[in-house]
């Protein structure tokens, strides 16, 4: 750059201070908002298999029994042709540990299940861990537990029965598995005091095949294994899609929405970008004028304002960079979580990809007005500056003078007209801006609505339950029946019975009592009335094909009973795969039914108060093993989380797009001050300045609502459903029906909320320039 | 808006002591004192930066002195804040500016239909003022087009046609032949002189003393933002 170049462009940064400032603000804006929607949807693009595959995670585990195979014979089984890479054997024990300190949340003493406890080291060529707390261990009496595992947390300690010299095992780390290949894991020389006497330990082998993303490639992939082993010596497998499928299922619901934010922040972020350079460019059409007339070339012209633009937007989008790394450890680290995928940053390509973005779309949004001026004929640029040609728009903006308004607000309302190039791209971003608030406070009154929905299934005033022995439900019942307070109540348990013509068995929700006011949410059709009647969530309907009217046949072993669908409700759980209905209708099968399931659900009678019948209840219940609290319904964390990310997101949207519009209000009024100083020096008042600047973005704020919200409303009804088939359930009609009148006014004139709130500014700037000032900026 | 005399008899402008300092060095107008009468068409005459526009500035209550006091039509200009300067600029004065200062994306009609429009005057009434001014001034052609198509002398009449819309008591033209050729020049000083006639008060500010002799019924003349010489028009 010359010597005279550059002093251009560092007398066009500092002289436009506000405008820098601006451009710098909004760029760093916009590029925090672009690094997170790119982060979120890289994040939720896959979120297991990425973590899975960057862990070399173990598409098989196998266990093989070491007294029918020798270690060779075991890595000998990596040879098979599907094979790519394999690691092991490791040696590998079941134990059942006893809880010894674990800060009170485990009673000392008992005896848990077995944990699977392999003797290996992080690393190798299948199945990294990965440490998420403390360190590894490395000495006797030191143990690994996977973060899957859920009962022991970062320095408890436990002992296991029955092993040489029954040492005292301390957790000195928490460590993740991809293809979860065990539950703790210690040093390879510890195992031997882990083996109780007379037993062997195994071996665990880990593969990764060329070919395993379908449950047939994983049959045929174990057969190959199986032949290269002797006899029956593998004893066990573990493939990954199962605990893939349990992973992806959170991430599923959650993808739809978080892809739909992304892509809205990366619209607006470029939008924002393009108009804030190209418009302060624009605006400075009459100095390149004057900067040609002193012999600069064009291309002299457009390099110095290509500067002009890079300085403040190179600035923002580091500060930008910056911005959205940080933000989204907190964000990615809830998604994260929730995709149980472990620690997720931005990936460095998103950095790097969203920076070139940034400055490209600055350099473009610079360099195509600059190169306008440039080429324009040296007095044209002068007398552009001075009075830009304004032929565009004309109609329209007469036939708005000729509105039954106020001229200052008629003024304002042509103002748009023009300059329609900025006018429409803003109104665009104000118009995402209000897609995205539109569709986050859509999304977060329905799964608010899904919620409540959920906890329909537990009604009333106080639940009695929490058995920690076989209830004898008669004498709760009775119990119950006694107190004086009882309104209305009811039991319910849960049994495993078959269906005709369905595998495996299905859960049956049965209710004992006065269930009429037990309505769970219904998706389509109505709560079961009496004996004979079924309710089934959206799963069973779906994986059955069958329909609300369809009768369907119970079967417990020999016994059959033939029952009849009559609504589909809200549940999520088990896939859906659930039936409810009256504990007659399934007597004759005389199912076993799960003693510690039952519940009791208590509607008090009016009047009384919770905490006194609960008090008495609990003198009669406790000695029958049952006890009485409130029913207390809580937010699940998937729901907290979903809204919180949509909240952040809905906010930093609008942001943007209100950034975009005071600096657009900004450019437009700096352009037309002298046209401002007219209007004062005939008689235009403070207030009737500040109408005019106002209404100039009110038109397009309000265009920009009654566009944003229809499509706002359009991605909330394709995205819910979306997440709820990812979820397994269809969205019940009340909680897809959220946009009712008193919530579509107020995202109507959110558009012209974030307008008016980013005119404000400029707003207030114009109405007291000094109108002689104004008036010599000629 | 406050009234101090009662106005028709006095003077229609009266200035004490105005000085005006922009930054440090020599004030852009010093202790000036100045009275102007109903019915005159004075010239205020004086090289570039004498403070001519400065002056015209203090009276249309466009900027504040640092010291004096204005009034123009009994209201104290100088102590007005921005609402009460702009209801005192529409009621009170017609500017005409050297770059004629239209707006460039109205037509010529409504550029002169503003001072009404803002004032609130009933639409039919300030239509049919905008189109008599029109005629008046030989421009009714123009009426629905934009200035930018328009020469010089005839922007300039579209110009005054504006100032003159809200029938101000005093007209404040600074430089309005500064931007024209000989030909459109000599017909606007011939409006100028004829409004005056007809009983208009025509502030002229111009640094052209051919100018001020063949409209001005008096000159005052600024030299470095002080009064050097107020008397009766000079003749060329
Ligand atoms: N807004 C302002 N800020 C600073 N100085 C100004 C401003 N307006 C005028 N001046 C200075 O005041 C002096 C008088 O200016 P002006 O009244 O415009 O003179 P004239 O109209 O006679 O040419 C000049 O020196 C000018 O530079
Ligand atoms: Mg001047």
């Amino acid at each position: 750059m010359t010597g005279g170049l550059g002093t251009i462009v560092r007398a066009g940064v500092g002289r436009r201070r506000v405008q820098t400032l601006v451009m710098g603000l909004t760029t760093t804006l916009a590029v925090t908002a672009a690094v997170l929607a790119a982060g979120l949807i890289v994040a939720s693009e896959g979120p297991f298999d990425h973590a899975f595959n960057r862990m070399r995670g173990a598409h098989l585990s196998a266990r093989f029994d070491s007294s029918q195979i020798t270690p060779a014979q075991v890595s000998a089984t990596a040879r098979a042709r599907q094979v790519t890479t394999a690691a092991g054997p490791y040696p590998l024990v079941s134990v059942k540990p006893t809880p010894v300190d674990t800060d009170g949340g485990l009673p000392p003493g008992i005896q848990l299940a077995d944990l699977t406890v392999v003797g290996r080291q992080p690393g190798g060529p299948v199945d990294d861990l990965t440490l998420t707390k403390g360190r590894w261990a490395t000495k006797p009496g030191e143990i690994v537990m996977s973060a899957h595992n859920e009962p022991f947390v970062l320095g408890n300690t436990m002992r296991f029965p029955g092993v040489p010299g029954d040492r005292l095992f301390k957790v000195v780390g928490i460590a993740r598995s991809a293809g979860e290949t065990a539950d703790a894991w210690v040093p390879r020389t510890t195992i031997p005091s882990l083996t109780a006497p007379g037993s062997r330990a195994d071996y665990q082998m880990l593969y990764r095949f060329e070919t395993a993303s379908t449950h047939a490639q994983m049959d045929a992939d174990r057969t190959a294994i199986a032949a290269l082993a002797p006899g029956r010596s593998l004893v066990g497998v573990q493939p990954w899609l199962k605990v893939r499928l349990a992973a992806t299922r959170v991430s599923a619901t959650f993808a739809p929405f978080i892809v739909a934010f992304g892509i809205l922040g990366l619209i607006m972020s470029i939008l924002v970008i393009g108009i804030v350079v190209g418009g302060a460019v624009a605006a400075g059409t009459r100095r390149i004028g004057i900067l040609k007339s002193l012999g600069f070339t064009p291309g002299q012209v457009v390099r110095a304002h290509l500067g002009q633009a890079l300085i403040p937007g190179g600035a923002g989008t580091l500060l930008g960079l910056v911005f959205g790394n940080l933000v989204a450890i907190p964000v990615l680290g809830d998604t994260a979580e929730v995709y149980g995928v472990g620690r997720a940053g931005i990936a460095p390509w998103v950095d790097v990809l969203v920076a070139a973005v940034a400055l490209l779309t600055i350099a473009a949004g610079a360099w195509v007005p600059a190169r306008r001026a440039g080429n324009l004929r040296t007095v044209e640029a002068i007398t552009m500056g001075r009075t830009p040609s304004r032929d565009r728009g004309r109609v329209a903006r007469r036939m708005l003078g000729r509105l039954p308004l106020p001229r200052p607000l008629t003024l304002g309302l042509a103002t748009p007209f023009a300059r329609p190039g900025r006018s429409a791209t803003m109104a665009v971003a104000v118009a995402v801006g209000t897609i995205g608030a539109t569709f986050g406070i859509g999304l977060a009154l329905s799964l608010n609505g899904v919620q409540s929905g959920i906890n329909l299934r537990s009604p009333g005033d106080v639940v009695v339950g929490d058995p920690t022995s076989a209830v004898n439900t008669e004498k709760v019942d009775a119990a119950i029946t006694r107190q004086p307070g009882t309104g209305q109540w009811f039991n319910s348990a849960e049994a495993n019975l078959g269906v005709a013509g369905l595998a495996g068995s299905t859960t049956v929700i049965s209710y004992q009592g006065d269930s009429s006011w037990a309505s769970w949410q219904m998706i389509r059709g109505r709560w079961f009335h009496g004996t004979g009647e079924v309710v089934t969530a959206s799963g069973f309907l779906r994986a059955t094909g069958t329909r609300i009217g369809d009768s369907i046949a119970l079967v417990n072993g020999s016994r059959s009973s033939t029952v009849k669908i009559v609504g589909e409700a809200l549940d999520v759980r088990q896939e859906g795969m659930l039936i409810v209905l009256d504990r007659t209708s399934i007597a004759p099968l005389q199912p076993r039914i799960d003693p510690l399931s039952y519940r009791f659900n208590v509607r008090l009678k009016p009047g009384v108060d919770r905490d006194d019948y609960i008090e008495a209840a609990n003198r009669d219940l406790e000695p029958l093993g049952v006890s009485a609290t409130r029913n207390s319904n809580k937010l699940s964390d998937t729901v907290v989380s979903m809204d919180a990310l949509a909240g952040a997101l809905t906010v930093l949207l609008l942001s943007v797009a209100g950034l975009g519009v005071l600096n657009t209000a900004v450019l437009d009024t700096r352009e037309r001050v002298r046209d401002l100083g007219v209007l004062k020096a005939l008689g235009m008042s403070p207030r009737q300045t500040t109408a005019m600047v106002i209404t100039s973005v009110a038109g397009v704020g309000l265009i920009a609502g009654v566009i944003g919200v229809p499509i706002g409303v359009a991605v909330h009804g394709v995205v819910l459903p979306i997440m709820g088939h990812a979820a397994g359930t269809d969205i019940p009609a009340v909680d897809a029906a959220v946009y009712d009148l008193p919530l579509v006014i107020p995202l109507l004139l959110g558009g012209l909320v974030i307008a008016t709130a980013g005119a404000l500014l400029p707003a207030g700037w114009a109405a007291r320039t000094r109108t002689a000032i104004a008036l010599r900026t000629e | 808006m406050e009234k101090t005399t009662g106005s028709e008899a006095g003077p229609l402008i009266s200035i004490s002591h105005l000085t005006k300092r922009y930054e440090a060095g020599d004030p852009a107008l010093s202790d000036l004192t100045l009275e102007i009468r109903r019915g005159e068409a004075p010239a205020v005459l004086g090289p570039s930066g004498s403070g001519k526009s400065t002056l015209l500035n203090m009276i249309a209550g466009l900027d504040r002195p640092d010291e004096g006091t204005v009034t123009v039509d009994g209201v104290r200009v100088d102590r007005l804040g921005e609402a009460g300067s702009a209801k005192y600029r529409r009621a009170t004065i017609g500017m005409v500016f050297q770059f004629f200062n239209l707006l460039d994306d109205l037509t010529v009609q409504d550029n002169v239909l503003l001072p009404a429009q803002l004032a609130g005057m009933p639409r039919a009434k300030a239509r049919e003022r905008a189109l008599e001014l029109l005629a008046d001034l030989g421009i009714e052609q123009y009426r629905g087009t934009f200035p930018g198509r328009l020469s010089g002398g005839e922007r300039q009449r579209v110009a005054l046609a504006r100032a003159l819309m809200n029938r101000p008591p005093l007209i404040l033209a600074d430089e309005p032949t500064g931007a024209l050729d000989r030909a459109s020049a000599g017909s606007v000083v011939r409006l100028i002189r004829e409004l005056n006639e007809r009983g208009q008060t025509i502030l002229l500010v111009t640094h052209d003393t051919g100018l001020a002799a063949s409209c001005a019924t008096r000159t005052i003349e600024l030299v470095d933002g002080r009064l050097v010489r107020d008397g009766a028009a000079v003749t060329q």
